[in-house]
């Protein structure tokens, strides 16, 4: 799986290094990574910038990532794009609120680079 | 890494042990995964002297209270280090990022390993205070459990306090 443009949203800086960290120890070569502090900045980011993955936290100041997702319709963009949430919010219900709002995934804080390989491959190849 | 969920209608004389144990199970996986490293769980109490960088996310619905995990600026350092792969000024200047970051995780995994709780407990975003010459006060005091643990041979403890 190579030349990925993702864009990798998190309140904790620390937290998006460590997620580029295990795309790439998953074997995903990146070919551009995008930050973003919260909703509002990743739209932001989307409506410039086309991407081919975005991976997104829930609890963030501003615009949580919930309502990033209800939003990125609106984006032309990011029409079709895929996107997995990277959260400690990890009960169903969150995962269901996920899923209806249009996430492609869902991937529980604290988490292995194999897990997130399993999560985000799927997502990838279509096959999710 | 799995554990068995537990259900909160535990006697009120064994929930503080069990959730104890969840929150050490927690804590130990968070460090695990996250910083490919261990948490050595002491079961001696110790002081909090030096531990100036103090980590809080809140929980609000139907868990509700406030965990924190206070270490020094040391550990702090090192658990940035850890996460991140990176030494010196670079590990130093995410400490707070990390720390917060850290705390969140054994929030969540905590909350996430009772049943029925998950979907109505909300987590804020995490606060870090460094310094040690502050007054913690929280209404969320029913019900307090601490562990104490070492990270590297340094001291770390992690407190929840709910309203039960």
């Amino acid at each position: 799986m190579d030349n990925i443009t993702v864009l990798i949203v998190d309140d904790s800086s620390v937290m998006r290094k460590i997620v580029e960290r295990s795309l790439r120890q998953a074997g995903i070569e990146l070919a551009q990574v995008f930050e973003a502090g919260n909703g509002l900045e990743a739209l932001a980011v989307l409506s410039e910038r086309k991407v081919s993955l975005v991976l997104c936290d829930i609890n963030m100041p501003a615009m949580d990532g919930l309502e990033f997702v209800k939003q990125l319709s609106a984006v032309e963009n990011a029409k079709g794009v895929p996107v997995v949430m990277i959260t400690t919010e990890g009960s169903e219900g969150h995962v269901v609120q996920a899923l209806s709002a249009g996430a492609r995934g869902y991937i529980r804080k604290p988490f292995t680079a194999d897990q997130v390989k399993e999560h985000i491959l799927p997502v990838l190849t279509g096959k999710l | 890494m799995n554990s068995p969920r537990m259900d909160m209608d535990k006697d009120a004389g064994n929930r503080r042990e069990y959730w104890a144990a969840l929150l050490e199970l927690s804590a130990q996986e968070v460090f695990a995964l996250m910083l490919s490293d261990q948490l050595e769980i002491s079961r001696e109490p110790f002081p909090a002297t030096g531990l100036d960088v103090t980590s809080m996310v809140g929980l609000a619905g139907s868990l509700c209270g406030l965990l924190t995990l206070r270490c020094g600026t040391q550990t702090a350092t090192l658990m940035a280090k850890k996460m991140l792969g990176v030494d010196g000024a670079a590990a130093s200047s995410q400490m707070e990022d990390a720390v917060g970051e850290v705390c969140n995780m054994v929030a969540g995994n905590f909350k996430n390993k009772i049943s029925g709780i998950g979907d109505g407990c909300k987590l804020s975003v995490p606060t870090v205070i460094t310094g040690s010459n502050y007054s913690l006060c929280t209404l969320a005091d029913d019900y307090t459990v601490d562990i104490y643990v070492h990270f590297h041979n340094d001291p770390v403890i992690i407190s929840l306090q709910l309203n039960v």
